[in-house]
């Protein structure tokens, strides 16, 4: 039974942070129909920039519980400047090419923006852990867990809420809904779908951003950690369903629950165990567990 | 028609004696090849680079101490062609044959992954091109096939895993249950192989509660320290290195796994000034040999670890030691070939017979390439656990283990050497 427990616990926190990571890139899939690649480099980014600005604050004498809003504060001022200056400055000359040719275009991106990392930052490791054991810790099952871990389940709470409330009940959200189902209709309709793409675009970088930011506290920040993310967010979104947002809560909870029970129980097989169970959804449900039906245009 | 053709003879030669004499004081050109981006590269990559820096500009210069005060390599300076090591073993692979049939190097240095080393050493064998690993540590390189052309001058994951469950016979005698967490590659598996079977050897009758094998680069260990903390170990081994020991360093601590447990971390030398914070008093630290807190009081260590220091402000840590001795033992051959063959430079072939077996001195001692046919290193190794003196960290019962109690004689096996009670 303890060890159950400790099964659900380790899969919930993981499943947070694998939401947080892949929620952004299937928002953007499901507006722009875009597999963007760029989205690991905003988590990197989101690391690197709260990793840095944190630590400096920290220096200079912030009181340490601010650190939590200067994490999302530095995620935020990612997605501001980065976001629109990619979406305005390259992609949106991209979107008459094909699928494929716009997710080389932002596999270019990514590779180019590692290296704008490693110009800015170097390849030292970065480290701001104060946030990490500040709020103490709490026992459940004989194990002692961060407090901080609350925060990143509340985090991706806040954030699957946060989304489906805007798309669901907002004017915007309607709007969204909209461009989501059939763009060309939305601009006939008099929808601004550009301005829904920048805001979209910087929208879903921000979600990463902040995957990172608050990720930053609990690993070494260094070149290369965008990588691992981009491919378990794809493995998440892809079970879900692109451009599904409760398929990617369910992938995220499938991906966290079966590896932290993989991890108990059969430690050997936790390799491969996320991917067995991509594909497996894939044979029986070819387009993810929540796919949306496509009209057929004539 | 007899004096024509003597006289072109005539011609030819006194042409190529120029060009002999170039060829004899050429730059040799050595691809080294190490992390310079990715989760490898500041922990590992780049400190090693530093120490390549270091090592050919004054050896270069001639000012490394004895035995290696004269210039280059036998005269002949020496031309760095640095290559970034990420990427994984296909893109290794194609960045070793440009460097040896685009670049032209005369010999290659590098490799710290064992899966770069395990993809390079039968295309290094198949270029026929001068090959020397200094630092991944998996033991099948020499132990699944021979090789000519290819050479390590560090230990084997071997030592490191020999050593610690010594070290933890001598910590906690009464040990009854061990713990590991490695990354699920070559690497991690043979550490914690040959560290299980040490221990089965060492302290018979001993439990494994629990084998963690994550995946590299994995950053996200909750689950694992949660098992790991549940299995109650008394000693749990890992050998962790890169962004993913710095990880769990910061996941671990938190979490009380230090306190619980009585944790080795095999590459733990490499975090262990930059995470002083987070790593309390008692965690067993090894630097994959006698490096860094652990390198003797020689001048030679004097030399190095000074002059890195005041370079870059920080002191070397193991990969940095690893690169000098693999650079010098390569200074070592080269010129004992050279003396072999009368002071004129030596071909491939003879470098390739003086580097076998043969016995040299690196800021962390004496380097014997005993096993592997003449190609693989032995050196002896040491542990300790940390200890804050003042609020710096220091290594506290440091014990030192000499090289014939921690690697397996030529042509044996690990697996099967620490299966026989460690017989010579």
């Amino acid at each position: 039974m303890q060890e159950l427990v400790a099964v659900v616990i380790d899969g919930i926190i993981y499943s947070a942070w694998l939401f947080i990571a892949a929620v952004g890139l299937t928002l953007i899939y499901g507006v722009m129909k875009i597999i963007n690649v760029t989205h690991g480099s905003f988590y990197a980014l989101g690391a690197y920039a709260a990793a840095s600005i944190t630590g400096a604050l920290l220096a200079h004498g912030m009181p340490p519980m601010l650190s939590y809003a200067v994490l999302l504060g530095s995620a935020l001022l990612v997605a501001i400047v980065v976001g629109p200056l990619i979406e305005r400055g390259i992609l949106r000359f991209m979107y008459v090419k094909d699928e494929v040719v716009i997710l080389l275009i932002t596999y270019a991106l990514f590779l180019i923006l590692e290296d704008v990392i490693k110009l800015i930052w170097g390849v030292d490791p970065y480290y701001i852990s104060e946030p990490y054991g500040l709020l103490g810790s709490f026992d459940v099952a004989d194990l002692t867990y961060p407090t901080y871990n609350l925060i990143l389940v509340g985090v991706a709470i806040v954030c699957g809420a946060g989304l489906a409330w805007t798309l669901t009940k907002t004017r915007t959200g309607k709007l969204l809904v909209a461009v989501i189902h059939d763009t060309e209709v939305s601009r006939a309709m008099g929808i601004n779908v550009d301005r829904f793409y920048v805001v979209t675009f910087t929208f879903g970088s921000l979600l990463a951003a902040i995957g990172g930011a608050f990720t930053a506290p609990t690993v070494s920040v260094v070149p290369g950690l965008g990588v691992e993310v981009i491919v378990l967010s794809f493995a998440v979104v892809v079970i879900g369903g692109l451009g599904s947002l409760p398929g990617a809560a369910l992938g995220a909870v499938i991906v966290g629950l079966v590896r932290s029970a993989t991890i108990h129980y059969l430690p050997q097989a936790e390799l491969f165990v996320i991917y067995f169970v991509m594909a497996m959804v894939l044979a029986f449900r070819p387009r993810g567990l929540f796919s949306i039906a496509e009209a057929r245009k004539i | 028609m007899q004096g024509i053709r003597k006289l072109i003879a005539s011609a030819a030669a006194l042409l190529c004696v120029p060009a002999l004499a170039i060829a004899q004081d050429a730059p040799i050109k050595i691809g080294v090849v190490s992390f310079l981006s990715g989760p490898a590269a500041g922990p590992f990559g780049v400190p090693a680079r530093n120490a390549a820096e270091i090592m050919f500009e004054m050896i270069n210069a001639g000012k490394v101490p004895a035995p290696y005060a004269t210039k280059g390599l036998g005269g002949a300076k020496m031309q760095m062609s640095l290559v970034d090591e990420s990427g994984g073993t296909t893109t290794q692979v194609t960045e070793f044959r440009n460097l040896v049939q685009r670049d032209n190097v005369d010999l290659v240095i590098g490799y710290i992954s064992s899966g770069s080393c395990l993809g390079i050493a039968p295309v290094a064998e198949e270029l026929k091109k001068l090959t020397v690993f200094f630092d991944c540590g998996t033991p099948r390189i020499f132990e699944e096939r021979d090789y000519k052309y290819v050479f390590r001058t560090a230990s084997t994951a071997t030592m490191d895993s020999v050593g610690a469950a010594l070290y933890v016979k001598d910590l906690k005698p009464n040990a009854k249950m061990i713990a590991g967490v490695n990354q699920n590659y070559a690497w991690g598996q043979d550490s914690w192989g040959d560290f299980e079977l040490a221990m089965q050897q060492i302290i018979p009758g001993i439990k494994v509660a629990t084998s963690q094998m994550p995946k590299l680069f994995a950053g996200q260990y909750n689950a694992e320290i949660s098992t790991l903390l549940s299995s109650k170990a008394d000693v749990i081994h890992s050998s962790f290195w890169d962004g993913d020991l710095e990880a769990f360093i910061l996941q671990a601590g938190p979490r009380g796994l230090f306190k619980r447990s009585t944790v080795i971390l095999t590459t733990g030398e490499t975090a262990m000034y930059k995470l002083a914070a987070k790593i309390p008093d008692g965690v067993v630290i090894g630097a994959r040999g006698p490096y860094g807190p652990y390198a003797p009081d020689n001048e030679l260590n004097k030399w190095f670890s000074a002059t890195f220091e005041d370079r870059y402000g920080v002191p070397p840590n193991y990969a940095a030691y690893q690169m000098a001795q693999a650079i010098l033992g390569t200074k070592a051959a080269w010129e004992k070939a050279q003396a072999a063959n009368g002071g004129k430079r030596p071909s491939q072939d003879q470098v390739i017979a003086a580097f076998e077996n043969l016995t040299f001195v690196s800021p962390a001692g004496e380097v014997k390439m005993t096993n592997g046919k003449g190609h693989q290193a032995i050196t002896g190794t040491a542990y300790g656990v940390t200890k804050k003196v003042g609020g710096k960290m220091t290594i506290d019962k440091i014990k030192r283990y000499p090289a014939e109690k921690v690697n397996p004689p030529d042509g044996v096996k690990a697996a099967d050497w620490i299966k026989s009670g460690f017989k010579k």
